[in-house]
């Protein structure tokens, strides 16, 4: 069994249809809204704002909080919890390090910046759709950022390497692995590098040189949002 | 060899690059790595000479010394208030610069201003540390009664006032309303039910709209529209 044809009939570096809108949530400081294929994101940023309790605080910068929590009914349709469990915190804590090394909170010393990701509908991809939401929302929120910070999966599915894989190849018999990316922008320096499965050292390389043309495409689709925002109608 | 890669009053993302070669020199809102100039902040680009800087869209207040905002009272202490400015840092308003009159040692302060008042103040210091001293004592500044407080960006202040109070006095006019405008983004109104409304209506209007040209006609006609 060969992986030759993608069970959505795209090209191997083919992403999903991405749809990125900012400033979606009027009570938010920042908001967005980022689609890709089936998975469907909203991230609202709060703040600076005072932190509590206090022995989080630093006196020497702000700090950045990552919520991520997915829908009661956001999957296959099966109810799951609704709030924090094991891999939601595991996500936060990664989405943190990820968008962490382009804020500059320098000028927020002992306060918070809370991002807050809600996935309504998912289908794999989830991590990097909040991570790509997130940034948008956080640039809309106005705080300072070095750098764009985009975000998809690339793997290989028994034996091809693809681009933003969905749950049905993720699921797929046979050796499949899940290799969610986050590069920034300028510098091309990886923020995130997990791995779910086997590959090949030849293979992740060529994954990771994919990963590179992908996030630039989410990049695009980042920009564009952000520009519409203000856009002068 | 240096080339500006952007237009004055551009709308720039952060991580954009503005300009390469050592020519030009990153302003307020951007920063420099090797020989290029990225924007730190969504906003647009404005080019004053050989500085390139970036005015942002969106945004927290940022405290600064001298600036009017108007705050809510969060406590009261052995010598002073201690006021909400809608940012991330309170400020504290001492006793000897809240009033002129004498204190007598046991007064009770809360006579004076009461916990959830709204005062008008101005920063004196702010330390690096964002630690904010206020004080009531110079002209115009007072405690507020009556009227309503509403909250807008504080990066859209500027043009809420306008060129030289253009548009604030157009409002103030055309509404018959009191306005005072914090920096912090937070606006006092107070005149007729039916000026508030509508004055409340034009700020939030200006707000949403305050990227784009022609924003005073744009308000002159809706105030001329909405005057019953």
């Amino acid at each position: 069994m060969v992986y030759k044809k993608r069970l959505d009939e795209r090209k191997v570096d083919e992403l999903r249809p991405m749809e990125a809108k900012a400033g979606v949530i009027p009570n938010a400081d920042g908001s967005a809204y980022f689609k890709i294929g089936n998975t469907v994101c909203y991230a609202a940023v709060y703040g600076p704002r005072e932190l509590f309790p206090r022995f989080l605080q630093n006196p020497k910068k702000g700090l950045l909080r990552c919520h991520y929590s997915m829908m009661p009914f956001s999957g296959s349709g099966e109810r799951i919890r609704p709030g924090g469990n094991r891999r939601s915190q595991e996500i936060s804590m990664v989405m943190n390090s990820s968008l962490e090394p382009v804020m500059d909170l320098s000028a927020f010393p002992n306060s918070v910046v809370d991002v807050f990701v809600d996935l309504p509908q998912t289908d794999a991809g989830t991590r990097c759709a909040a991570i790509s939401a997130a940034a948008i929302a956080l640039a809309d929120a106005g705080i300072p950022m070095k750098d764009m910070v985009s975000s998809v999966a690339v793997g290989q599915v028994d034996g091809t390497v693809v681009a933003d894989l969905n749950y049905n190849e993720e699921a797929y018999l046979g050796i499949v692995s899940d290799i969610p990316v986050a590069m920034l922008h300028n510098t091309k320096e990886l923020t995130l590098l997990q791995m779910d499965g086997e590959i090949s050292k030849e293979d992740l390389i060529k994954a990771l040189e994919m990963a590179k043309i992908a996030t630039e495409r989410v990049y695009e689709v980042q920009k564009k949002a952000l520009k519409e925002r203000f856009s002068r109608e | 060899m240096s080339n500006v890669l952007v237009q004055e009053r551009d709308i720039v993302i952060p991580g954009e690059i503005l300009a390469e070669g050592m020519d030009y020199l990153p302003g307020e809102n951007t920063y420099r790595k090797e020989s290029a100039i990225y924007s730190k902040v969504l906003g647009l680009v404005s080019i004053p000479g050989r500085v390139i800087k970036i005015t942002p869209l969106a945004g927290p207040y940022i405290p600064r010394v001298g600036d009017k905002i108007i705050g809510k009272v969060s406590d009261i202490t052995l010598n002073g208030w201690r006021v909400d400015t809608g940012t991330a840092y309170s400020a504290f308003l001492n006793v000897k610069d809240a009033t002129t009159r004498f204190i007598k040692k046991d007064e009770d302060l809360s006579e004076i201003i009461a916990i959830g008042d709204y005062v008008v103040v101005i920063l004196v210091n702010v330390t690096s540390q964002n630690l904010i001293d206020l004080t009531m004592k110079e002209p115009g500044l007072h405690k507020i009664s009556g009227g309503r407080i509403i909250h807008i960006n504080s990066q859209k202040v500027p043009r809420v006032i306008g060129k030289q109070g253009s548009m604030i006095s157009l409002i103030k006019e055309k509404t018959g309303c009191d306005i005072t405008i914090g920096q912090n983004g937070h606006v006092w109104i107070k005149g007729t039910t039916n000026g508030e409304y509508l004055a409340e209506r034009a700020i939030k209007l200006i707000q949403e709209k305050s990227h784009q040209d022609g924003l005073t006609e744009r308000m002159q006609k809706f105030l001329e529209d909405k005057r019953v």
